[in-house]
């Protein structure tokens, strides 16, 4: 009978120290969001401002009519257009040939044997500690040398080249069990037949992970687009935005205006796959656990 | 002598058939796809980065003359490169800490189940998705006296306006706040996947021990978090080190008030790009990338013992 009052009492003192928790922890989760929307609020604001009252002393957050111009000046003046359709096909590129060749060479490394693979396998996975923003002067004269510096297959091309795709996908497929693939084999089926009728299919969320990332990293990326390509036609988003403020000069609603314009893809892509993107980083073991 | 040439002549069209692709394993044929994009464009540059700084080659294309070790002599001696080292490491070591904390404090508190959660999360997430060209408008218009919104907030608290673009002393700032604000979304994102691993039955269980959340937070989830905060220290320090983008969007190229902030891959570019000396900027860049490789290690060793574990 004494042991009914005792777990009753306990829960009961945590209930209230737990409840003084939430209060805290809601308070400083909407306190973090609200500092971290606001300089996207403040160029949102910005963008829908007649011009001159973009700059004002003090702050104003409310215009004095709310207008579109901006955005209409922008779309009739720059290239955005053109920026996004080059970022699309250099990211779509890019992702589909990362998901072909890392998934082939991670398969390939995880269920085949032959003379040398451990050590090729050691050169591909030294490569993860060589990062990619060390190698654009030679890149750059390789480039050159290829006469294919200010084209699509320059931006593309170097991009394709990460190691830790490979990784993360081979340690995928060390993970899969083997029995299917072996009743295939006995079956007389080739060993491209069972990877792309088995252990593609079994491995699509890992092959999600690898591509939503692959795709957000080069569709964001600027150093090695911004070198490789100067012909405005070729620009991608971030390299083509980089040169809006000095063509617009002082003229802030229009920055603004081009600033949403530009960040608005991914965010709008992120809506559809953000219930995948927790588990992707799971899946890639990139959280470490 | 008819029994000795049966043999060889059964024997003859087995070599045959074989063509030489069929004898290379299936397995390799696999890998090659990768194996071309890999050495063509990662493993040959970072090769050719280490013989070219012994060149004394431009961008012009003439095959420089053979000059020794006098670049990498040059290098050691020059005060801009020590400059740029030393902002670089400044960064570093301003910035990893608050991304690393700011990461875990917003996952440990939308681990939670709480009100509004679904508009937490992504607020905090979605800077990460912006392209830094974005990231830059958006906070040189925020830097800006008067008018930007940062100096307004100072303002309205009775604090006096800084030169967030162009004080020498205060510039540095600006730039961490800018990458904390850019990229601390994606720790949150590694600390949140590492939080929904740990199992409810740990919390359960301590719960019914009568343990409060700031015990089980000491007790059970940060001891458990201990891996992947290596993870995200190390990640963390690489991303810091390598800053180029946000530097070079937010001054347009100038390295910042009297390079106060130029980091070792902005004086890369600039004296590949700018003074054409691809021989001297490829000493910097092996040099730069040999410091990188040592923290590289660290990272290495922790995926290493992931994969050792049972």
């Amino acid at each position: 009978m004494t042991t009914i009052p005792l777990p009753r009492q306990a829960p009961r003192r945590v209930h209230r120290a737990t409840r003084a928790w939430n209060t805290v922890g809601l308070v400083a989760a909407a306190l973090i969001a609200l500092l971290w929307l606001m300089p996207l609020l403040w160029a949102v604001d910005t963008a829908v401002k007649p011009e001159d009252e973009t700059a004002t002393i003090p702050i104003s957050w409310i215009p004095s009519h709310f207008t579109l111009e901006a955005f209409e000046k922008v779309f009739a003046q720059s290239d955005l257009i053109v920026w996004f359709v080059n970022s699309t096909v250099v990211t779509v590129s890019v992702t589909l040939l990362v998901l072909v060749t890392a998934s082939m060479a991670g398969y390939g490394l995880s269920r085949t044997d032959f003379r040398g693979k451990r050590l090729l396998y050691g050169v591909i996975i030294a490569g993860i500690m060589v990062p990619p923003q060390i190698v654009v002067v030679p890149l750059f004269r390789e480039m050159l040398a290829l006469g294919l510096v200010d084209t699509y297959w320059a931006m593309i091309l170097p991009q394709v080249a990460v190691p830790a795709m490979v990784f993360i996908l081979k340690k995928f497929f060390d993970g899969l069990p083997r029995e299917l693939e072996e009743a295939a084999r006995v079956d007389g089926a080739s060993l491209w037949r069972i990877y792309w009728q088995i252990a593609v299919p079994l491995s699509r969320p890992a092959l999600a992970a690898v591509g939503i990332f692959t795709f957000i990293i080069t569709w964001n990326n600027f150093f090695w687009p911004f070198l490789a390509v100067s012909n405005p036609d070729l620009m991608t988003i971030p390299v083509g935005l980089a040169t809006i403020q000095s063509s617009y000069g002082l003229r802030y609603a229009q920055i603004m205006a081009s600033a949403v314009l530009g960040g608005l893809p991914l965010l709008v892509a992120y809506v559809f796959f953000q219930r995948n993107i927790i588990r992707s980083v799971a899946h890639t073991g990139l959280s470490g656990t | 002598m008819a029994t000795i040439t049966a043999p060889a002549r059964r024997a003859a069209p087995v070599t045959e058939v074989v063509p030489l692709w069929r004898r290379v394993p299936a397995g390799l044929l696999f890998v090659l796809p990768f194996l071309f994009f890999y050495v063509a464009f990662l493993l040959f540059p970072t090769v050719w980065a280490l013989v070219l700084s012994f060149f004394n080659e431009s961008l012009t294309g003439t095959r420089g003359e053979f000059v020794g070790l006098s670049n990498w002599t040059e290098m050691f001696g020059d005060a801009l490169m020590w400059k740029a080292m030393g902002a670089t490491l400044y960064f570093t070591l301003l910035s990893t800490p608050p991304l690393v904390l700011v990461g875990l404090v917003m996952a440990l508190l939308t681990n939670r189940v709480m009100p509004l959660r679904w508009l937490w999360r992504p607020s905090y997430f979605a800077p990460f998705l912006l392209p830094v060209s974005v990231v830059a408008l958006i906070w040189v218009w925020l830097f800006q006296p008067g008018f930007g919104l940062v100096n307004a907030a100072l303002t309205a608290l009775g604090l006096p306006e800084l030169g967030w673009l162009s004080d020498p002393g205060v510039a540095m700032w600006s730039v961490v706040l800018t990458t904390l604000w850019w990229t601390a979304g994606f720790n949150f994102l590694l600390y949140l996947a590492a939080l929904q691993a740990i199992p409810q039955d740990y919390h359960d269980a301590a719960s019914i021990d009568g343990a409060g959340w700031w015990q089980r937070l000491w007790s059970i989830t940060l001891p458990m978090l201990r891996r992947t905060t290596g993870l995200v220290i190390v990640l963390q320090l690489l991303a810091s080190l390598r800053i180029f983008d946000q530097v070079y969007l937010l001054w347009t190229g100038s390295g910042g008030p009297g390079f106060a902030v130029r980091p070792v891959l902005e004086y890369v570019y600039d004296t590949s790009f700018t003074n054409f000396r691809f021989g001297y900027a490829s000493a910097i860049s092996t040099f730069f990338f040999v410091l990188i490789v040592t923290i590289s290690a660290a990272q290495f060793r922790i995926f290493q013992s992931r994969e050792e574990r049972p």
